[in-house]
């Protein structure tokens, strides 16, 4: 009895743990399948660097050039935003902060992660953008320079959270060595911490990256939705993802255009794999590096 | 307490030691001697090893603690305020429980102590790193290997590095703070091997769960128990002819 018992449990359980496996099968499968048709019409390279994304008009063009560009040049400014900010946040609680302002801080930094992303474009719509817009004095505050700014304050919490783990993981040992050979706090941490937790801290960055790329309703709302290679950081732009999520909707159901979305999806989730599969390798690496693996 | 002829290299005056509300260390007195090797015994909790962190300030790194009375370290007291904490680090270097190189390579480890104290001179540094390694008895073992890295040695031969480490700085002080307890018996002997040769010019102070070891290294010894000093004296009296009762029971294992 018991034993039967526990055996519908153990399979219950298997079951669960791979259910994921699954889904990320299933989800992989569609944005195959799917994507793969626009391809028998477009080759991969006219696709990707194509300058011209006209999907509604006649005939249709669809280069993602421009999307990409976007998406690039409001990543890279968010990383502007969020590896100072979040490095900072990160040394300051491990290092610096009184056990009171860790209480304070750590918390703060999980709130913002958990404020939705549709609050942060409505921020970025109704107050960064209307506030650049005087300040600069241009055209639109809808523009690659807002959605950076709104994203790397969203990418905080992620490179401030895994990079405060990552120092804190490095053995008081190693502090207490370097304190007793007369090195001070500044010492110790530039050439002892930080180097033992180096990679930590680019996995951190990379993950903060793979959220600015992936992050969909902020930079729609944000960004300006201009399908046009942006010449400065203050024009508007249509990031990869806001493009999916504009056009998805009106798009027929198995035209062309809908493949060709499918198709940017699909580029979108081999770039986060990729950044994915990066800070999986350097996070393991650092832990040979400490030791930690013996 | 204390005991006549050598000179004093640091006398503690009525020491107390707070961790938040617990006591750690009651009201302890002792002089230790220059180039001589002083041993702490006593059981787990005795206060032995936060009276060893009191002499390279570590303690200051534990948040929530206090201390009062006189640490005098040459004259000086290193219980006031204002002391250049890193100044005291520099005279007195230590030893760890658990062989605590850094994930560097072997010359990073033993240059860092004198690279953090400014000093830039490349072939000063290399030949400090030689001379220290020798006189950790460890350069025969990794002069060919000098650029690896220090975790790839082993536990003994890193404890043998991070003696090094403290010796490339030239400290006055050496503490070692159960310097053996995670090593195997060829690797301890070594080390108190060592420990003796280091004391003809350092002054040496060890904390110890080993009773054999600090009868073998040491020139005074130290017992301590619940934050208190039970007695103090010349090594080979504490061991063969204790004058208080606690010293005796504890050396006889009736505790511990």
């Amino acid at each position: 009895m018991n034993s039967k018992k526990e055996k519908i449990i153990k399979l219950i359980f298997t079951v669960l743990a791979f259910a994921s496996l699954l889904f990320l099968l299933g989800i992989i499968i569609v944005l195959f399948k799917e994507s793969f048709s626009i391809f028998k019409n477009i080759n991969v390279f006219d696709f990707v660097f194509g300058r011209h994304w006209y999907p509604t008009y006649e005939p249709a063009e669809y280069g993602i050039l421009p999307l990409i560009v976007a998406s690039f040049w409001v990543t890279l400014g968010a990383m502007f935003v969020c590896i100072p900010l979040g490095l900072g946040s990160a040394l300051y609680i491990n290092e610096l902060a009184s056990f009171k302002q860790k209480q304070i801080l750590k918390p703060i930094i999980e709130i913002l992660a958990g404020i939705p992303s549709i609050v942060y474009g409505f921020f970025g719509m109704l107050i960064v953008a209307p506030f650049l817009q005087n300040l600069f004095n241009i055209p639109t505050g809808l523009c690659a320079f807002t959605a950076s700014l709104v994203l790397g304050v969203m990418a905080i919490p992620t490179v401030a959270s895994l990079s405060e783990d990552a120092l804190s993981f490095v053995p008081k040992s190693f502090k207490e060595a370097s304190y007793a050979l007369g090195a001070n706090r500044w010492q110790t941490l530039v050439k002892v911490i930080i180097p033992a937790s180096i990679s930590g801290i680019s996995t951190s960055i990379i993950l903060g990256m793979s959220r600015i790329v992936g992050e969909t309703m902020t930079v729609l709302m944000v960004s300006g939705g201009s399908a046009i290679i942006p010449k400065s950081i203050f024009d508007p732009v249509r990031p990869m993802t806001s493009t999916i999520a504009a056009e998805m909707g009106e798009s027929a159901v198995g035209s062309q255009h809908y493949h060709a979305l499918f198709a940017i999806g699909l580029i979108l989730f081999l770039i986060t794999l990729i950044f994915n599969v990066v800070a999986e390798h350097i996070s393991k690496k650092y832990r040979v590096k400490l030791g930690l693996n013996r | 307490m204390s005991t006549n002829n050598d000179r004093v290299k640091i006398k503690a005056s009525n020491i107390n030691f707070y961790y938040g509300q617990t006591h750690a260390i009651k009201n302890l007195s002792i002089d230790i001697h220059d180039n001589k090797v002083t041993a702490f015994i006593g059981p787990s909790g005795c206060g032995k090893s936060t009276f060893l962190r009191m002499l390279n300030k570590m303690n200051d790194l534990v948040p929530n603690t206090r201390a009062d009375g006189s640490l005098l370290f040459d004259g000086q007291n290193i219980l006031e305020r204002n002391i250049d904490v890193v100044g005291v680090r520099k005279k007195v270097g230590m030893v760890f429980q658990k062989p605590n190189p850094f994930p560097k390579t072997i010359f990073q480890n033993i240059a860092y102590g004198l690279e953090v104290n400014g000093v830039k001179d490349k072939e000063f540094i290399r030949k400090r790193v030689e001379d220290s390694l020798k006189k950790a008895a460890l350069w025969e073992e990794v002069k060919s290997r000098l650029h690896t890295s220090a975790l790839m040695l082993s536990g003994g031969q890193q404890q043998r590095l991070c003696i090094a480490r403290c010796l490339a700085v030239e400290p006055k002080v050496i503490l070692f703070d159960e310097p053996c307890a995670s090593l195997d018996p060829i690797s301890t002997n070594k080390i108190e091997e060592l420990i003796l040769e280091l004391k003809n010019f350092y002054t040496i102070v060890i904390v110890t769960h080993n009773m054999q070891q600090a009868a073998r290294v040491s020139d005074y010894t130290a017992f301590m128990y619940l934050g208190e000093l039970i007695e103090f004296d010349k090594t080979s009296t504490i061991f063969t002819v204790p004058k208080q009762p606690k010293t005796e029971e504890y050396l006889s294992g009736k505790f511990g």
